[in-house]
């Protein structure tokens, strides 16, 4: 009787404990926009210059609609066209389709980092050659790989194969992901402590025996930040790349689209703004569930 | 096992001859072994004792085969150190305990069993023996960080058992442990020994633990890393005497003295030749 009563309020602590992120989540979004408002409401018309630098934003409704016009404005349809879809749908589904550009990229991004990560575990010789490249790889702006991919892209043909324009942007959000994975995945691989090592040696167990019942294991703490990171840079990767290859259809695009509505519609360019967030949020949400399901590997991050 | 020199009936369990192992540093040099020889015969158990530095730890990672010697050779059961390995002639067990934190208590110690490919009806048979035979039953299913140290070192022992092996080498594996469970422990490890009859290698720093455990007790001194002595230990080990009255025999404490007198003679120079080894 006590045991199971100790049992259920425990359950219950724990269902506390887990809901606890959330509503500081929660309550973090509602001082965001009380700050808004008090700012709007407080500061001035024109904002505050010093010089011919504006250092605060103006505050007219043009520039800051209410939190309220913006979400209103979500409720409202998309265009004036009588069988115009509500805006917040067109949102989540630009907002959708961005998600599965992303979720590819960073599948992509997490085969070739994984790979280039173990070949770089395996030979010593590839990491040196290999990881300066990696991180030179970065330094590439984005606006300039774009059009790259999409010409190349676009030369490419296996029998019925044919490139897609949203295949650009995937690799493009891929080249993004794969850095964080790369480098992350590389420490965990190095990461098993010499005693364990020489455990497998004493096994005589082989570098693909090791690699699946010690690196590969040991990597998870160190891999599932990588990921996170992997996952914010391929959503990041695939928005600016939706605009600057001009794929239309995802979020990226319809940030572009609707800039134009600043002045005769001022609440409708926040729109997919918010579905930009929503979509980093989701994108984290479903990595920290990978970590979840993982959670047996993560002990020694847990203990230690 | 307890004659003054065991003869050894067919092939030694462990053959050291003429090793040497010379690490290169940055500054220059250093021999942390010289003119090892040494013959462990089956079943025997063996200490080597010695101030850090001495080379102990390396000897008995020589035998790993998780180095090389300089110069010298390494024969186990009969071949090279390296084809032991190879044929798992060996358990093996460190300071640390060494535990896989995502394996579980029966995880940990089905591993080499796992690797080997040891069938799963074989593998659930043997690890419920040996989890019995440590006394840990109710933690078969915990992980690594939910036990205390001792627990920690009974898993990798039993680990290091786990495929039956005629030798087993330890690292200072009670070193780490405080001295209550320490002695629960070499207690235990007697007895685990003379169940399995496997021939051990144990590496420490405690005179006392050297002497309870060993049939002989190998002392080594540094810079150069070498054998100085051997003690014999002669201590009525029947199944039925127990390790509490064991500690107070005078016979403990003869050999505690032996081996003492070895080491520090040792450092006092010219007498360690001269020490009475009975």
């Amino acid at each position: 009787m006590t045991a199971a009563l100790s049992s259920r309020s425990l359950r219950a602590k724990s269902a506390r404990a887990r809901l606890q992120p959330f509503i500081l989540g929660v309550i973090s979004v509602v001082l965001l926009a009380v700050l808004w408002e008090l700012y709007k409401f407080a500061g001035p018309a024109d904002g505050l210059t010093i010089g011919e630098t504006r250092v605060l934003p103006r505050t007219t409704d043009l520039a800051m609609p209410h939190v309220w016009d913006m979400i209103a404005r979500l409720g409202g349809p998309l265009t004036g066209s009588s069988t115009a879809i509500p805006l917040w749908l067109a949102v989540l589904k630009a907002a959708g389709m961005s998600l599965g550009i992303a979720a590819i990229g960073w599948s992509l991004g997490l085969i070739v980092g994984f790979a280039l990560a173990v070949l770089m575990q395996r030979f010593r010789i590839a990491e040196s050659a290999v990881l300066p490249l990696v991180i030179l790889s970065q330094t590439v702006p984005l606006i300039a790989l774009a059009p790259v991919v999409r010409v190349w892209g676009s030369r490419l043909e296996f029998g019925s194969f044919e490139w897609e324009s949203w295949m650009s942007v995937a690799v493009i959000a891929s080249y993004l992901a794969f850095f964080p994975i790369a480098v992350g995945a590389l420490r965990g691989l190095q990461s098993p402590d010499t005693i364990h090592e020489e455990l497998m040696r004493s096994y005589a167990a082989g570098w693909w025996k090791t690699l699946v019942y010690l690196r590969l294991p040991a990597s998870v703490p160190y891999l599932l930040p990588a990921l996170g990171l992997g996952a914010a840079n391929a959503v990041i990767g695939t928005i600016v790349a939706e605009v600057s290859t001009g794929l239309s259809g995802g979020i990226g695009r319809m940030i572009l689209d609707f800039s134009n509505f600043a002045s005769s519609d001022p609440a409708k360019p926040w729109a997919p703004i918010f579905g930009a967030i929503l979509l980093g949020l989701v994108a984290a949400g479903l990595v920290s569930l990978l970590g979840l399901a993982l959670g047996r590997y993560r002990r020694a991050e847990v203990s230690r | 096992m307890n004659q003054l020199n065991p003869t050894i009936p067919g092939i030694p369990a462990v053959d050291v001859s003429g090793v040497s192992r010379v690490f290169s540093t940055k500054r220059g040099e250093v021999t942390a072994l010289d003119g090892i020889d040494l013959t462990i015969a089956p079943g025997e158990f063996v200490s080597l004792i010695g101030p850090s530095g001495c080379g102990k730890s390396t000897l008995l990672r020589l035998i790993a085969d998780l180095d090389q010697p300089t110069t010298g050779s390494i024969n186990v059961f009969g071949t090279p150190a390296g084809i032991a390995r190879q044929n798992q002639k060996y358990g093996i067990a460190f300071q640390q305990a060494g535990l896989l934190p995502w394996r579980t208590v029966t995880g940990n110690i089905a591993l080499p069993l796992e690797l080997h490919g040891v069938g799963k009806t074989a593998r659930t048979q043997r690890v419920s023996e040996l989890i019995e035979m440590v006394g840990l039953t109710e933690f078969a299913g915990s992980y690594p960080d939910q036990l205390s140290g001792g627990m920690q070192q009974r898993v990798a022992i039993a680990r290091s058992l786990a495929e039956k092996p005629e030798l087993l080498l330890m690292d200072e594996p009670f070193g780490a442990l405080d001295e209550m469970t320490r002695e629960r422990m070499q207690a235990e490890l007697l007895r685990i020994a003379a169940e399995s009859k496997a021939a051990v290698v144990f590496v420490t720093h405690s005179i006392p633990e050297a002497v309870f455990l060993s049939d002989r007790v190998v002392v080594m001194s540094p810079r150069p890393g070498r054998i100085t002595g051997v003690v014999p230990v002669s201590l009525s080990r029947s199944a039925s005497s127990d390790a509490e009255a064991l500690r107070e025999d005078t016979a403990f404490f003869a050999s505690v003295t032996a081996v003492r007198e070895e080491l520090h003679g040792e450092s006092s120079g010219a007498s360690a030749r001269g020490v009475d080894l009975r």
